[in-house]
């Protein structure tokens, strides 16, 4: 592959939750870049911090409980992290804007669509009300919404689930973006509409040359969606790597986990394999592997140290003692 | 039918129900204000209270059309409530409509300078200690609030009385005339409501500070400001507004109390006195009069509802 630019360089992310006295490490030490027109994923179950490191990006985080300890978000060579209030708002929605997980409750009840589409628009561009109304009417249509000019007063609850994700979608394209964060786009929407919806993504991100991060518990919309992805447990990075490499050859036990647990129709399978346990609360600082209380090749180092992210081979790194000793061995 | 048609007719039988119900609402009132003016004795009695000749009570019964039936009565009084012409009042021996035009202006201002006051410092109160939440901000406004309702107006008008008017001597204990002359009414009557209003607003607003479209407005790039005064204050004025109603009902019938505290010349003296001396023009008058302005605050409450809130539009 050709190396390309690079528009967000994350580094040594931490975002710390504060619920009393305890200290949660959602997320502990995140680094990735993402290159301008790719499309990288970040999967783990819920509670693994791959919400908080997107919403970390833009500061989308409730103030009182949460707070980003270290780290540095370089957008164009900006840290997202020193911006002020304003500078932000700049960005927001601008330069980098989000979908969200559950579209009907991301749109206000009691505005229309069309005035919410406006008033992303009309929040970072100076234009009379009646220009801002025909971009909103060209975004419907880009989003392949039937009939755009009748829905565009329409309140959000007098539209389908599937045809909310979109009006998101228009939302977050208002002001051509360069980078969409999406966070779970399909989770609320059924089967059909999710492809429909995914498809929809590639095509935007096809035509715009978007570089879009894509967050989401499925490995199958993983598969056909990114380029390159990221496996988050704990509020760490587990595993990192092209698509077709980690789909191709799993390195760590979560990740082995993750890919066993999606129903197959080729397998006739008694039983859908589940990782056993939950997500552990962790509480900072954290001394062990985080995933060896449900590692089912868990050895003594893994409860006493945490492990590095190692580097395998170009672009592919992970976080497990087991190759620790083989990289030893490589290099002794 | 296409979706907007069916929206129209449902809008329109929401509001011919609730025009229904208003319009039941003042029978109601108006059968409670005759049968219980009536109850509390004949007003000849007090009108002839030297005692008179068996002549001279039929012809006063006569000229104030007592000696109608009941029922005569009952439908003619609210015909001429209806139609503007109340008759004179037996005490005054005026027509009834110039006695509440001259107090009129002085019990509207007094009412809507207190339910001014009770929005433009109720609800802003409300959203500042809901966007503060847990904080000493917070606290503070809330445990004032509580001490502000709990206290019953017209305790409150003494205080104010005793404190500005006869220790301080910086404000009138009473009367009309001057802006001066407003400033301790308006505080005694609009205290409550405000804190009300507050204590509304700041839980209402805290159901909505936590839902998801405030954070999508907020990736947006909007500012704080319109996020909170834009988005989260409609969405959680439905409360407030019902409160706002009950709240302007309570002002407009609180009056009677306030205006005996401060001796305001308005309508709700006038009702009270006229009470007294079984005055039953004036009293049943007024008492409409009343009735059919909080029964219209109501109706327009209702309506209001539809206008906030769409998906109201179409369920009801």
């Amino acid at each position: 592959m050709i190396a390309m630019e690079t528009i967000l360089d994350v580094q040594d992310l931490q975002t710390y939750y504060r619920t009393g006295k305890q200290v949660v490490p959602a997320v502990d030490g995140v680094s990735f870049r993402l290159a301008k027109g790719e499309v990288l994923g970040i999967v783990g179950e819920s509670g693994s911090g791959k919400s908080t490191v997107v919403r970390s990006i833009i500061r989308l985080l409730d103030k009182n409980t949460t707070r980003i300890e270290n780290g540095r978000v370089l957008f164009r060579g900006k840290d997202l992290l020193k911006l002020s209030g304003r500078e932000l708002r700049g960005i927001r929605g601008k330069s980098i804007s989000m979908v969200f997980q559950n579209p009907l409750s991301s749109l206000n009840p009691v505005y229309t669509i069309g005035n919410q589409i406006q008033e992303a628009i009309l929040t970072h561009e100076s234009m009379s009300r009646a220009k801002a109304r025909d971009r909103a009417l060209h975004l419907l249509e880009q989003v392949e919404i039937p009939s755009p000019e009748l829905r565009l007063d329409d309140y959000p609850h007098q539209l389908s689930g599937g045809m909310q994700q979109r009006v998101l979608i228009a939302m977050a394209l208002a002001c051509q973006p360069e980078i969409i964060l999406a966070d779970e786009p399909t989770t609320a929407l059924d089967v059909t509409i999710q492809s429909q919806i995914l498809e929809l993504l590639s095509r935007i991100r096809d035509e715009r040359n978007m570089s879009i991060i894509l967050i989401t518990h499925n490995m199958g919309v993983i598969a056909e969606m990114c380029d390159r992805m990221l496996v988050m447990y704990g509020g760490v990075v587990m595993e990192e790597g092209k698509c077709t490499d980690v789909f191709a050859s799993p390195l760590h036990p979560y990740t082995l986990g993750l890919l066993a647990s999606i129903p197959s129709l080729e397998e006739e399978k008694e039983e859908l394999y589940a990782i056993p346990g939950q997500v552990p609360h962790f509480n900072a600082p954290v001394s062990s592997c985080r995933f060896c209380s449900r590692c089912d090749q868990v050895f003594t180092r893994c409860r006493e140290e945490e492990p590095p992210f190692i580097q395998i081979g170009d672009g592919r790194f992970v976080r497990c003692w087991l190759y620790a000793q083989e990289n030893e061995t490589n290099n002794g | 039918m296409p979706l907007g048609e069916r929206r129209g007719c449902l809008m329109t039988r929401y509001i011919a129900v609730r025009v229904c119900k208003a319009i039941l609402t003042v029978l109601f009132i108006w059968t409670l204000v005759f049968v219980l003016s009536r109850v509390t004795g004949d007003p000849v009695d007090w009108i002839l209270s030297e005692g008179g000749s068996a002549e001279a009570i039929a012809q006063v019964r006569h000229n104030l059309g007592l000696d109608f039936p009941l029922w005569e009565q009952y439908f003619r009084a609210f015909g001429d409530i209806l139609t503007g012409n109340a008759g004179d009042s037996y005490y005054y021996a005026r027509p009834v409509s110039d006695l509440f035009g001259e107090r009129f202006i002085a019990t509207f201002t007094l009412g809507a300078l207190v339910f001014l006051v009770t929005i433009l410092i109720g609800i802003p109160l409300g959203v500042l200690a809901a966007v503060k939440h847990n904080t000493i901000l917070d606290r503070l406004t809330m445990s004032i609030s509580i001490a502000g309702y709990t206290i019953p107006n017209f305790v409150l008008g003494i205080l104010l009385i005793m404190v500005f008017s006869l220790y301080i001597h910086v404000l009138p204990s009473g009367s009309y005339g001057t802006a001066a002359h407003y400033v301790l009414p308006v505080i005694a009557m609009s205290v409550g409501p405000t804190a009300s209003v507050a204590r509304l607003t700041r839980s209402s607003m805290l159901d909505v500070i936590g839902q998801d479209y405030l954070e999508s407005v907020r990736a947006k790039g909007v500012n704080e400001w319109v996020v909170i005064y834009k988005h989260a204050l409609r969405n959680s004025m439905i409360p407030v507004i019902t409160i706002l109603g009950a709240q302007l009902s309570t002002i407009i019938g609180g009056s009677v109390i306030i205006e005996t505290v401060f001796a305001w010349p308005g309508i709700g003296s006038l009702i009270v006195s006229s009470a007294r001396q079984r005055d039953f023009p004036v009293v049943q008058f007024g008492v409409m009069m009343i009735c059919f302005s909080i029964t219209l605050i109501n109706l327009l409450v209702d309506l209001s509802y539809s206008i906030l809130d769409p998906r109201i539009r179409v369920k009801s």
